[in-house]
């Protein structure tokens, strides 16, 4: 039995489906789940975490964690996991837990299993498996010598266990001694897209090249806005200025493995397949029938994806409406 | 100001990945190395830095065997002034990489900002800045695009999710890893790189950094290349058909939607 310390997320007052996974996970075979839990106002989050498995939510309600930052997360976490006899720490490999678990390591003198797509934890024996070149192949990981182990876990790896409403957990309200800090967050300039991050979505509807132009790509959002999935883009896309660089599905981009990629008008470059082929649902739309993107869907359509994605949100609007 | 930047060399992105017989790795025959993407972006600033401060050094540090001079090279040619090869084994991991770096750094007279790309496009992990920044107690900035710089601090741009940016402000010295979009890496002059094959490159060995492999913290092992892929199903017909009949496969067969 293992004593499992999940740093979960919250974005706008919602925890993040990542979290929920990681709880899941942690609260298996006769493993123990504890949440840890910062921000402002957050506190009423807690009983949602508890659905998912957490026997007890350590949180720390502060003005010091309004906003995110590496610094100061590092040293709550390494507090909380200390004080309390953490053996297991994980987090979501999101833009927050990539950036902060290295300190954590750093700190705790300890080794850390990034970006991990397959985890399992039996007593203290951490097993993981991640992607390496960007999904062109993949390693175990194994930790070498004693401590705690810590892991951060792509999102849609694990899956979403069914919420237990009738669960409960013991909140512990923890005070950071958080020192000097010697970084400050000024602000947090809000993006005007809506739509979910790449590496989060569900669904992730692709453009390449063949788009033509930045505002083609509205029938991309258009569609992708009826299914609630993120929109991204191959490398020859950003690169011709038709998407900003945070949409780049690749080696040089964002790997993602969503339940469905729908890549359209994408040739299937070695480096965009890399970021892309653990999707578990893979459709590609191209005009070319020897595209390379086609060994790796599931489904393709030969076709303008002109023609097909409009057709293509209709049908989505009718199964919706259905 | 003393500028550094640390690069990594990695396989050329268009690289076919196969693996070592005993699968404890990547073949590495007939592959192209390159200096790590994110990398370019973190030289270019450092080399802009040293522009509009007269003055400056921009020194280039480099972990790994001893191909990665080549990467260290090339960031001379771009107008590095000076490079230093720390010299370990091949399989190191982060941690054993941030403490050589930091080691490294700490025999420097003075280091203001060290500079990382955001991660390395061979294992990903984007941990190594964040790692020898925590080890030096700096302060560390990942993901940047934009920085400000003034006497005593810094003030940065930080790429963030869902087109959300922040800014953090940092005391120096401080660790930035720079994100794509940072700035427009610029290529060597032919004279340069000639000029650059000439150059000194300081090398240390893991006892002269007080480092060993007892301190790696994970090992990667048992690769794999991805399980090849059943051939797809085509959906055949025009536009409306075949939309149709996708989406009716996606939702019955594939239960992805």
């Amino acid at each position: 039995m293992s004593k499992i310390f999940v740093v979960v997320e919250h974005r706008d007052g919602k925890l993040k489906k990542v979290s929920f996974e990681l709880l899941g996970l942690a609260s298996q075979g006769g493993n123990e789940a504890y949440a840890i839990l910062l921000g402002e106002g957050v506190t009423g989050l807690a009983g949602e975490l508890a659905h998912y498995g957490a026997k007890k939510v350590f949180v720390s309600d502060s003005p010091t964690f309004k906003y995110y930052s590496a610094e100061a997360y590092s040293k709550a976490v390494v507090q909380i996991a200390t004080q309390n006899g953490a053996e297991v720490i994980l987090t979501g490999h999101t833009p927050t837990g990539k950036d902060f678990m290295p300190h954590v390591a750093a700190k705790l003198n300890v080794g850390l299993a990034s970006d991990c797509t397959q985890i399992s934890i039996s007593g203290t024996t951490v097993t993981a498996r991640r992607p390496v070149y960007a999904g062109k192949a993949t390693a175990e990981v194994e930790f070498l010598g004693s401590g705690v182990r810590l892991a951060t876990v792509r999102a849609n790896s694990i899956g979403i266990p069914k919420p237990d409403t009738s669960k409960t957990a013991e909140t512990s309200a923890v005070t950071i001694d958080i020192g000097q800090l010697k970084t400050k967050v000024l602000e947090v300039v809000r993006g005007a897209v809506g739509r979910p991050d790449v590496t989060e979505a569900a669904i992730v509807i692709s453009g390449g090249r063949s788009l033509k132009s930045a505002e083609n790509f509205k029938i991309l959002e258009d569609c992708a806005d009826v299914l609630g999935a993120g929109v991204g883009a191959s490398r020859a896309a950003v690169d011709a200025g038709f998407r900003p660089h945070r949409d780049q599905v690749g080696q040089t981009g964002k790997t993602v493995s969503p339940a469905l990629y729908i890549a359209c008008g994408i040739s299937g470059a070695i480096q965009h397949l890399a970021g892309m082929r653990t999707s578990k649902t893979i459709v590609a739309i191209n005009t070319d029938p020897q595209a390379p993107i086609f060994q790796v869907a599931d489904y393709g359509i030969v076709g303008d994806l002109f023609a097909v994605v409009p057709e293509l949100m209709k049908e989505f609007k009718n199964l919706k409406e259905h | 100001m003393n500028i550094y930047v640390c690069i990594k060399q990695v396989p050329d992105t268009e690289t076919k990945i196969k693996l070592s017989p005993d699968s404890t790795g990547i073949d590495t025959t007939g592959i192209k190395w390159i200096v790590s993407p994110y990398d370019e972006f973190a030289i270019e600033e450092a080399l802009r830095l040293k522009e509009k401060n007269a003055g400056s050094l921009v020194t280039v540090i480099a972990a790994g065997p001893a191909r990665v001079v080549e990467a260290l090279r090339t960031a001379l040619a771009m107008g590095a002034d000076n490079a230093i090869h720390v010299e370990i084994a091949e399989t190191a991991d982060n941690f054993f990489t941030a403490k050589s770096l930091a080691a490294a750094l700490k025999k420097e007279a003075k280091v203001d900002i060290v500079y990382f790309g955001k991660e390395a496009i061979d294992d990903g992990a984007g941990q190594t800045a964040q790692l020898t920044a925590a080890l030096m107690d700096l302060p560390c900035v990942t993901v940047a695009l934009n920085v400000e710089y003034s006497a005593d601090k810094i003030k940065a741009k930080r790429e963030v999710e869902g087109g959300a940016f922040e800014m953090i402000e940092a005391t120096l010295p401080v660790v930035i890893a720079a994100q794509k979009g940072m700035n427009e890496p610029r290529y060597a002059s032919l004279p340069n790189i000639m000029k650059a094959k000439k150059k000194e490159v300081k090398a240390y060995k893991e006892s002269d950094l007080g480092v060993s492999s007892a301190d790696q913290k994970i090992k990667l092992k048992n690769f794999q290349l991805p399980p090849p892929k059943q051939p797809g199903k085509k959906v055949e017909g025009d536009a409306a058909t075949a939309a149709k009949a996708l989406v009716q496969l996606l939702h019955t067969e594939a239960k992805v939607i």
